[in-house]
């Protein structure tokens, strides 16, 4: 059974929609994400589903019980769930124990016991040495780790992380992601992440919802996300991409500067304008001509960044007017304005709405 | 291991328990209080005023009969020239003194601060009696220097006339024009003056065309609060127009209020006091929300003092010229009677008594008392506001209830209603059966929880709006009700702003005169009334003894306040 339904949720402020048409189904212990640029509606499903707001339509089931609808919310404290803030919202009047104790208290533990979890949960986050402080005394990473035991040691139903990482510095953040997941692998809470950071997202996430101007636009796990994106907004929002215009002419489809047969490229059975996705690290630069099955275009080098990791080269094809974005390993270097070949596995081109 | 969760509420029954049982109850309660508090007596007032004293029907003579005199009108004006040139006088002393503070180098800066905070807490009246033995005619101090130094058979000075009232009143609430000013000033950027700089202004330029236009909105509008300070105060011209025979508002109201009272003309009567206070507080709003206040209240940048070369001392004179007067002078003498036989006799051994301080205290009949009043019900009004305004806050901020911003603008209403008029609603509204409250405790304990509404209000929402909701959801989420997160978090987080809040209104309150005057009985007069009383006996001996009492009572309080909230927690602007 499904632990947390949503069933064709939305939410309305006067005649705005925030959040659209949303459903979902949560298989217990899954780790899910809800991606999308801000005032996209991602922080909004996240309250409804905590019970802060009524949905406007729409009912949310928990364990196959209904605890949101229109009509009826059953409030946030009786939902058994947990949720890591933006602000950690670390009550600074309690230290680090009694924070952490704070929710176990709530549910009426011996004392014994709250302080086993308690110091159990502190060593598994790595803040046992700390249970005495004042969240003044800690540093961003460990207010973070507070949070973080304060929402698990209830052993939640549902564990709700409302963009938690992005008050912390981009080092720290990396090796949260991290510490995120492996709590989820021992703890194996339901969890819903919501976040506007796509690697985020891909790190900690079993699947992803990508969210735009309030309605989904794609759920799917995260390499699925990259290498298939269903439409023009995920394809640009998960990683860089080139966008290629192109047309069906006569078992033939034409992009800007080259064309391959209809059938070795999807989704060209009907005529007409046609949009492509093609990631910038799916084409191959060599200075002779490639063999093989791919598309071999004769092209020139427009533009370069070198990025550390990679090159950034822009490359127009010598047929066509406008240059596309590829990537290449840090040591493969050509002049600006050198005859090269690009390589385009048809098969690497997904079409997108 | 498994967790004990509470079990999973039915949705049917915690909707039906959110939207009738707590939320409605609450706001209805609070409602319910404040229609108690603020409309009912508003309308009383404005009720009264149109009712015939014994038939109870529609009049208009109460009108007629407040307006019917050339004396009354001229009261009326009296109270106009006299909240003009306080107002104008206060200006003079203010607004140097806060652009001093804020914004140069001069010397003592800390020292003056503290003594606009000395001045803040002296009651006006305290000071108009002060001012009597410095410059009343003939035996004033003053005079009497004057006379020594010259030779002359008098000297100039007369406390007992129009520019000495005016005077008096600017000394006293030239504060509220520092505080608005100093405001607005730590808001301007040192960038701002660089940019006059490097035009080519020099620094009399650039705090002409530059500093002193940015602050203008707000020096206007301390000088409006001012004003209608002055309009609204009753100590010192009863203590000083009336022998000097003539007479204001406040005073003549006091005179409907004598025998036999005249509630309805009264009532009729200060509505020009009440409509003017209206206009001038929604003008104040006006000027303080214009564009030109805006650049202030963005990030202020760095600011640097304005280095004064010479004039460093000239300035720091100035601040000591103006302290002289509100506070070296006066409390020099009032220390002077309250410790001599007769304070005439003046500064020697032999005339050095404490018989004073031990009369007043355990002699007197009701003096001790009425300070004990004036400190219970301010106690009791101070708590009683602070919990008003904080559920009031938290409803309104939270949005837990429809229409709450009503509920804030009940609080924030009585801000506009001057001291003496809320006194006539609330006589008219409560004195008469069935509740018949006139004379007990319970109506100043009420009036003063009106009067100091606003202050617990503008307090409170700014504590609340300061705390970050998710505080709270954490709480709820994690299982604990709404109710736990007031007790576990809320509560805690906000008990430095709470007992802020509480100081800025007991203190107040513990000096409260032109309510009080109107609602004392025999049993609960306050420290403000006995007072009055004794300036009238002419004894003012004893009269300095008791309020030096209520100076130094407040010191600790003083003291705490500052512990917790830091040294200025009186002179920033949510204090008025």
């Amino acid at each position: 059974m499904s632990k947390l339904v949503l069933k064709n949720v939305a939410r309305r402020y006067g005649s705005f929609e925030v959040v659209a048409g949303f459903s979902l189904e949560l298989v217990p212990g899954e780790f899910v994400s809800l991606l999308g640029p801000s005032g996209c509606g991602k922080t909004t499903t996240l309250r409804m589903i905590a019970g802060f707001a009524p949905p406007s339509s729409g009912t949310i089931e928990m364990d196959g019980q209904v605890i949101s609808s229109p009509s009826t919310v059953v409030p946030p404290e009786k939902r058994r769930m947990s949720m890591i803030f933006q602000s950690y919202a670390i009550w600074p009047n309690m230290t680090v124990g009694e924070n952490v104790a704070f929710g176990l208290q709530v549910r009426k533990l011996s004392r014994a016991e709250i302080d086993r979890r308690v110091d159990k949960i502190l060593d598994v986050v790595q803040m046992r040495g700390l249970k005495g402080r004042y969240p003044a005394e800690l540093s961003g990473g460990q207010q973070q780790r507070v949070a973080l035991a304060r929402a698990i040691v209830v052993e939640p139903e549902v564990l709700l992380l409302d963009e938690p990482l992005s008050n912390l510095d981009a080092n720290l953040r990396e090796e949260m992601r991290f510490e995120i997941r492996r709590l989820h692998d021992e703890f194996k809470i339901t969890t819903v992440y919501v976040t506007h950071d796509q690697s985020e997202a891909m790190v900690t996430s079993d699947r992803i919802v990508v969210m735009n101007h309030g309605r989904i636009e794609q759920i799917d796990a995260p390499h699925r996300l990259y290498a298939r994106p269903k439409s023009r907004f995920v394809a640009g929002f998960i990683g860089r991409t080139n966008f290629l215009e192109a047309t069906r002419e006569a078992g033939e489809v034409r992009f800007d500067g080259f064309s391959a047969a209809a059938g070795r490229v999807e989704g060209a059975e009907t005529s007409g304008s046609l949009l492509y996705s093609l990631r910038p690290q799916a084409i191959g630069l060599a200075m002779a001509r490639p063999n093989g099955g791919s598309l071999a275009v004769e092209a020139e080098i427009a533009g370069r960044s070198y990025l550390g990791e990679y090159w950034d080269y822009q490359v127009r094809p010598l047929a066509g007017a406008r240059p596309l974005r590829v990537s290449t390993g840090p040591n493969a270097v050509f002049e600006i304005g050198s005859r090269v070949w690009l390589e385009i596995d048809p098969a690497a081109m997904v079409r997108v709405e | 291991m498994t967790v004990a969760a509470p079990a999973l509420a039915t949705p049917a029954a915690s909707r039906r328990a959110f939207a009738f049982d707590s939320t409605w109850l609450i706001w209805i309660a609070i409602i319910a209080v404040l229609l108690f508090l603020v409309v009912s007596p508003f309308v009383y007032l404005v009720v009264t005023s149109f009712t015939a004293e014994r038939t109870g029907e529609f009049t208009l003579s109460n009108y007629a009969a407040a307006y019917g005199r050339s004396r009354y009108v001229d009261a009326l004006l009296n109270s106009l020239k006299l909240g003009a040139s306080a107002a104008a006088l206060a200006g003079l002393f203010a607004v140097p003194l806060a652009w001093a503070v804020a914004r140069t180098d001069m010397p003592g800066r800390g020292l003056t601060r503290m003594l606009v905070l000395a001045t803040f807490i002296t009651p006006p009246y305290t000071g108009a009696v002060a001012w009597i033995l410095l410059a009343g005619p003939n035996a004033g101090w003053l005079n009497r220097f004057y006379v020594f130094l010259t030779g002359a058979e008098s000297g100039p000075f007369d406390i007992y006339s129009f520019p000495g009232l005016a005077l008096v009143v600017a000394l006293y609430s030239f504060p509220y024009i520092f505080i608005f000013t100093t405001a607005a000033l730590e808001l301007v950027s040192s960038e701002m003056e660089d940019a006059a700089n490097i035009l080519g202004a020099g620094a009399w330029r650039t705090m002409r065309r530059v500093t002193l236009p940015l602050a203008l909105p707000a020096i206007l509008g301390g000088l409006i609060i001012c004003f209608l300070e002055a309009i609204a105060l009753f100590g010192s011209p009863a203590m000083i127009a009336i022998p000097a025979r003539f007479n204001v508002v406040t005073t003549q109201l006091f005179q409907f209020f004598g025998n036999p009272v005249r509630v309805e003309v009264a009532a009729a009567y200060a509505m020009p006091l009440l409509g003017v206070t209206i206009l001038l507080i929604l003008i104040q709003r006006l000027l303080t929300r214009r564009k030109g206040f805006v650049a202030l209240t963005g990030k202020g940048g760095e600011r640097r003092p304005i280095r004064l070369g010479r004039w460093r001392w000239a300035v720091f004179g100035y601040a000591m010229f103006v302290a002289a007067l509100s506070v070296f002078l006066p409390y020099l003498f009032l220390l002077q009677a309250a410790f001599s036989k007769a304070w005439g006799r003046g500064f020697s051994l032999d005339n050095l008594s404490f018989r004073n301080l031990h009369f007043v205290l355990f002699e007197h009949a009701t003096a001790a008392q009425s300070v004990i009043n004036s400190f219970l019900y301010g106690a009791a009004s101070a708590t009683a506001v602070v919990i008003l305004t904080l559920g009031v806050a938290y409803i309104v901020t939270r949005r837990l209830v429809p229409f709450g911003g009503a509920l804030g603008f009940l609080c924030i209403a009585p801000f506009v209603i001057p001291g003496i008029v809320l006194a006539i609603g609330f006589y008219a509204a409560y004195a008469p059966p069935p509740l018949a409250l006139y004379g007990t405790a319970l109506i100043l304990i009420l009036a003063f929880t009106t009067r100091f509404l606003p202050i617990g209000y503008v307090n409170a929402s700014a504590a609340i709006r300061s705390l970050n909701p998710e505080m709270e959801e954490a709480v709820r989420v994690l299982g604990g009700s709404r109710l736990t997160a007031l007790r576990r978090v809320v509560a805690p987080l906000l008990k430095r702003n709470l007992l802020g809040a509480w100081l800025l209104i007991f203190i107040p309150a513990t000096r409260e005169l032109s309510a009080a005057i109107f609602l004392y009985g025999p049993n609960t007069k306050v420290a403000s009334v006995m007072i009055f009383d004794m300036s009238e006996e002419g004894n003012f001996e004893y009269l300095a003894a008791l309020a030096l009492i209520l100076q130094v009572l407040t010191l600790p309080l003083l003291w705490i306040g500052q512990k917790a909230l830091g040294r200025d927690f009186m002179l920033r602007r949510s204090a008025t």
